[in-house]
């Protein structure tokens, strides 16, 4: 996995509540077998006019101009602001992929869903929960000023803003210290394996009939 | 000291280690695989030189790109039928307890088949790399949807890197009334605690409207927990769970049996546990639900009417209904009733199973589809419950009255094979998620129960099921 220490990146403003997941990568881009190439198809209905499929050569095709990927001041953001309950619905895993291989690598809202938030750390992107209040201010400041750039600390916890004014966020401990070394989990667990064995044999004495 | 809820008991009772800011280690009984979210993950595997742990833990069935028609032309996308035969691949390298292939007289949704062949139990913990996973919890089961690099960890170690969710009590009091389904409960429940309202929770549904309901029923409910943005739902298991079970293929054999149902009769939640969150529905009180916008929470009884942004006072929340009337086409303040439709569809994980399909029958039996109604399809969960149907004639109900009789799959439910919405067309459908897009660019969803949609097969339009 990707480590995550600091980024100083510009930041692009997705004003709307409960972005789902088909949202962010459409159910067609899914039939790849494969965990990367999905980041010209992130927010595909959105982004472009027409329908697209998997292996389309998206440099030709029809943008909408009202998406905020698209507006030229956002090109190069590296980290979505976005509002509550971002990354609803499925638990496919291609929509963390789709945002990393766009470029983001920080999402900042006021809430995630469950299985978007842990899907994002096994991909290097730190999404960060900030108030609502700060989140606002985040949206208003990034439409009001051009090149708004943020500078996310992970050791630190904490977003400096332009103004110099700077704010905090909770990650867990193992979430951090997994993100910061870039570490393989598997590779983690994989150290408890006499504990992981010892508890089978016990689990499969209790309960024999589901180990059929 | 307060007592234990069930989600507790089913934590402790698989937690192989914990470290000391939470996070855990959580040994996984059944893995259930798919072929959209697993592909990458057995990649990983051979990448790395790993096996399963424990294959025998897997049970697993391609459902969401196989089409439900035509079977004898085989899978034509091409890139749908590389991942499925990636799929079949991947199994014969790396094994499974249970494998239908496409085509297999078994084969279904995945979320249908596991229960039926009792590999899904009280007291297990189940994953799947598909957030309809929490389907499994009306078992008593600690069941929820997993990332595809949590598919791959879960095959390399049989565990499950997690951090204990707050617990969360929807009790639904008194009795449902007539008319009114599982899937109008499950509804309900979205519409009162909002698509994020179960957030970092499992939730445990309770009361004697889940008492009363069906194995079938309590799975609808069960599905839809992350839908209002619960991860998990669980319900106790109880005299029907077991019943359910008894007799199916990988459920407890002979002397096994008697200790298993002893040791299912203590999941349950004790009578002095706390929860961190309590909300209570009174069943008298649910109507048949129909969603108008394009989140499960924008939804609303039969009788009501469409809202109106201008009398919204927050401003996210009047910018969501103005961004959904636009997509949906609707008007503000239309009656419900006078949606016309152009699609019917009845399946998914979430209604599917035989007692979906009767209720669904009862209504369309001796009546005809609308003539303005383009399709109207019916999609089995399964293979054994399509032969169950046609045992008992429900496909000819279905067929004489105009709907279409598939095979089984997910559908269009997210339209990932060829059964999708055209642009601008409007669905009711008995899936689970009325997202923009899910069902085809630019489609628009209507969720409904069963009896519901076959109610507004009829009518082209919605109409109130208790009035037919």
């Amino acid at each position: 996995m990707k480590a995550f220490t600091q980024i100083i990146g510009l930041a692009c403003p997705l004003d709307r509540a409960n972005v789902d997941t088909d949202a962010i990568i459409p159910k067609q881009f899914l039939k790849s077998i494969k965990r990367t190439g999905f980041g010209p198809y992130l927010f595909d209905e959105w982004r472009y006019t027409n329908y697209g499929e998997p292996d389309m050569d998206c440099s030709t095709r029809p943008l909408n101009e009202d998406f905020v990927l698209n507006q030229a001041r956002y090109k190069g953001a590296q980290i979505l602001l976005a509002r509550e309950n971002f990354g609803c619905g499925s638990s496919r895993e291609h929509a963390p992929w789709a945002i990393d291989d766009y470029g983001f690598r920080v999402i900042i809202a006021p809430s995630f869903a469950d299985i978007f938030y842990n899907n994002c750390f096994k991909n290097g992107i730190l999404p960060i929960v900030a108030s609502a209040e700060i989140v606002d201010q985040l949206f208003k400041e990034c439409e009001a000023i051009d090149g708004y750039t943020l500078k996310v600390d992970l050791p630190s916890q904490s977003v400096v803003m332009p103004s110099g004014k700077a704010f905090t966020f909770e990650v867990n401990e193992t979430s951090k210290r997994n993100l910061l070394n870039g570490l393989d989990e598997i590779g983690l667990t994989l150290i408890h394996t006499d504990k992981i064995k010892a508890f089978e044999d016990q689990h499969k004495l209790a309960q024999p009939w589901l180990f059929a | 000291m307060a007592g234990k809820t069930l989600y507790d008991k089913l934590w402790d009772s698989h937690l192989v280690h914990q470290d000391a800011d939470g996070t855990s280690l959580l040994y996984i009984d059944r893995h259930l695989v798919h072929e959209v979210t697993s592909p990458q993950a057995f990649e990983g595997l051979r990448l790395a030189g790993r096996k399963p742990w424990r294959n025998s833990s897997i049970v697993a069935n391609p459902d969401h790109n196989t089409p439900t028609k035509n079977w004898e032309k085989g899978i034509e996308d091409p890139v749908s039928r590389l991942q499925v035969e990636t799929l079949d691949k991947n199994i014969k390298e790396f094994g499974s307890l249970v494998y239908f292939p496409f085509k297999d007289k078994n084969q279904g949704i995945i979320h249908v088949i596991g229960p039926e062949h009792g590999t899904t139990l009280p007291g297990m913990t189940v994953v799947c790399g598909d957030s309809h996973t929490s389907t499994h919890g009306a078992f008593g089961a600690l069941a929820h949807g997993i990332g595809t690099s949590e598919v791959e960890h879960v095959m390399a170690t049989q565990t499950l890197v997690a951090k204990k969710s707050k617990n969360m009590l929807v009790k639904v009091n008194g009795q449902l009334g007539v008319g009114i389904t599982a899937k109008d409960v499950a509804l309900a429940i979205i519409g009162k605690i909002g698509t994020a309202g179960g957030t970092g929770h499992a939730i445990e549904f309770a009361g004697d409207v889940i008492s009363s309901l069906s194995m079938e029923g309590r799975m609808t409910i069960c599905n839809m927990a992350i839908e209002g943005g619960a991860r998990a739902g669980i319900m106790a298991p109880d005299i029907k769970t077991a019943e359910y079970l008894k007799g199916r293929q990988y459920a407890p054999k002979a002397d096994q049996w008697e200790q298993a149902v002893a040791y299912w009769s203590t999941l349950h939640t004790d009578a002095n546990a706390i929860f961190d969150a309590v909300v209570e529905l009174n069943g008298a009180d649910i109507q048949p639900q129909v969603t108008w916008g394009t989140s499960p929470e924008q939804v609303l009884p039969i009788g009501a009417t469409v809202p109106d942004p201008a009398k919204e006072t927050d401003p996210t929340k009047r910018t969501s209904i103005e961004n959904a009337l636009k997509y949906m086409g609707l008007t503000a303040n239309m009656p419900i009733k006078d949606i016309k439709l152009d699609k019917i569809f009845i399946g998914s994980c979430t209604n599917s199973r035989i007692e979906d399909l009767r209720a669904a029958a009862v209504v369309a039996k001796g009546k005809k589809v609308a003539s303005t109604i383009d399709v109207a399809m019916v999609v089995p969960g399964s293979g054994i419950v399509k032969r169950q149907a046609e045992e008992e004639g429900l496909d000819k109900i279905f067929i004489e009255a105009g709907f279409e009789w598939r095979e089984p799959g997910c559908s269009m439910c997210l339209a990932m094979n060829a059964d999708r919405l055209s642009a601008g067309e409007r669905c009711a459908s008995t899936s689970n998620r009325n997202f923009e897009g899910r069902q085809g660019p630019g489609g628009r969803t209507h969720l409904v129960s069963p009896a519901m949609a076959a109610a507004a097969a009829i009518a082209g339009h919605f109409v109130d099921v208790r009035n037919v």
